[in-house]
């Protein structure tokens, strides 16, 4: 048994953070400094960096503010930003939570507006250290996944061992949500046959097929230097190695960032826009895709990595799974699961079982080797979505 | 070399691969394969990385997992070093740096 705090919604986080969300890049030094002297006593910055209006912008910083992770929300706005704060702020007080707005052009520069918003963080945080933490069934938890820094040993070790936690997760009544579908080039039809029903399959093959087609208008893959390096060749080889992550559950669901889905299962989730090519890379850096599984409720993320990730994330705990075993031994102060033992004779079995545990252990309150280190990186950029297709999620 | 009581070094991941994947930093000459048998490496490869288990003809499919992960772009000779070098992706390219793309040849 796992234990949470109870939001107004019935949902239920595994941590009580303040966030301090600045609404467009030029209010992030002043967010900053109004989190510094409180990180350890958790306070986190969050925020969206452009100037432009943008429907998943306001999605996802809605989501976000009003994750069960977050228990009280101060924005810091510059002013003339085009994001809509006045809504933001209204769907925060709706959820129950505590929310300020700090307008630095109005609050008078940076100064005035870090001592203000400083005053507020303080108090909230005194507030939310004496909330107490109540039972939650695993059937209340929401776990993602993503992969980062891959290698040739990505798809042996962590990743399979990923798949094993999920198995596990999803059989006991959890919520599990794995992702990046321009790393599921080449997997389309084995994946698509674990779909609950024929429509929903042909919806995850349509979205790895509009993933291939977004990559190539790109002119690149979901693919970086370092994981030819550590020797993978091809997008599809990497594929098949990230796929494994998913494991071997009946896939119930195809949702797109900030969708909760609406009961325990399996589910994609499809990260490419729709429609044309606008706004870049879908994702571009691996925090980008932390943001978007908290935006859709992960309550923490099994972040599985090769070449040696070092992030972490605001508000919700990543748990670093080290596939490579010459890896772990340069980074092990950053990691939480040595699963390249599983080279020296380990079992699979072994390290998903060690994954399933820790999972519960963090989501009753265990630091994670990220947390414990301070990390709290965080990144959110324009994209656009159309809402899913009815076979998306059968009932 | 070819003492089966040693740790094997290279991974066969399904019996259709005509790849096989370091397991640790792998010397050239005879290398211990799971499940038994023996594949003559040319080259050191370091962990991770693929060798070819048989002789590969231009245009060839690259299996691993026991599904294509490519084509090979020339003719790979058994116990070669499988990869950006002499295989491609069939979906979209694969972006190397200059300074690392040597990686994976121990040597």
């Amino acid at each position: 048994m796992i234990e949470g705090f109870l939001r107004q919604d019935g949902r239920k986080g595994i941590r009580n953070h303040v966030a301090v969300a600045y609404l467009v890049e030029c209010a992030r030094h002043v967010a900053s400094e109004i989190v510094l002297p409180y990180r350890e006593a958790g306070a986190q910055v969050i925020g969206f960096p452009g100037c432009f209006p943008n429907d998943y912008a306001q999605k996802m910083m809605e989501r976000l503010c009003t994750h069960p992770n977050v228990g009280a929300v101060l924005l810091v706005s510059l002013g003339c930003e085009s994001f809509n704060r006045f809504q933001l702020a209204e769907a925060i007080a709706k959820s129950g939570r505590p929310v300020e707005t700090i307008v630095i052009q109005k609050a008078g520069g940076t100064r005035t507006s870090v001592a203000e918003g400083q005053a507020w963080v303080a108090a909230r945080i005194e507030e939310l250290s004496r909330a107490e933490r109540v039972p939650m069934g695993l059937e209340e938890l929401v776990v993602g996944t993503v992969c980062g820094g891959s290698d040739g040993t990505s798809g042996i070790t962590g990743n399979p061992a990923v798949g094993l936690a999920f198995d596990r997760l999803v059989g006991e009544g959890a919520t599990c949500i794995f992702e990046e579908t321009g790393e599921l080039i080449g997997c389309e039809e084995v994946m698509a046959a674990r779909a609950a029903t024929p429509e929903l399959g042909r919806e995850l093959t349509r979205s790895v097929e509009k993933a291939a087609r977004y990559y190539a208008t790109l002119g690149y893959g979901s693919f970086a230097a370092g994981n030819a390096e550590g020797g993978l060749s091809t997008i599809e080889e990497k594929s098949m190695g990230a796929y494994a992550k998913s494991g071997s559950a009946r896939i119930d669901g195809l949702i797109k960032p900030g969708d909760l889905p609406p009961k325990g299962g399996l589910y994609l989730m499809d990260v490419v826009p729709d429609g044309e090519v606008r706004f870049g890379f879908p994702n571009i850096s691996d925090n980008a895709e932390i943001a978007e599984m908290m935006a859709s409720g992960a309550h923490l993320t099994l972040f599985v990595t090769a070449r040696g990730s070092v992030v972490g994330s605001a508000i919700a705990p990543v748990i670093k799974i080290c596939a490579n075993p010459e890896t772990y031994a340069r980074l092990s102060e950053d990691m939480d699961v040595n699963a390249g033992r599983i080279l020296s004779g380990s079992s699979l079995t072994e390290v998903g079982a060690e994954i399933f545990d820790l999972t519960l252990a963090v989501a009753s309150g265990r630091k994670t080797a990220s947390e414990q280190l301070g990390h709290a990186e965080f990144i959110l950029t324009y994209k656009s979505f159309e809402p899913i297709g009815p076979a998306c999620l059968p009932s | 070399m070819s003492d089966t009581s040693e740790a094997p070094q290279l991974l066969r991941l399904a019996a259709s691969d005509n790849v096989l994947v370091a397991l640790g930093p792998v010397p050239a000459g005879p290398a211990r394969i799971t499940g038994g048998g023996v594949l003559t490496v040319e080259r050191p490869v370091t962990l991770g990385h693929k060798v070819a288990a048989r002789d590969i003809a231009a245009g060839e499919k690259i299996v691993k997992y026991g599904v294509p992960i490519g084509s090979a772009t020339a003719a790979i000779a058994s116990g070669s070093h499988v990869h950006t070098h002499n295989m491609k992706s069939d979906y979209t390219p694969t972006y190397v740096l200059d300074e690392t793309s040597q990686g994976g040849r121990g040597d």
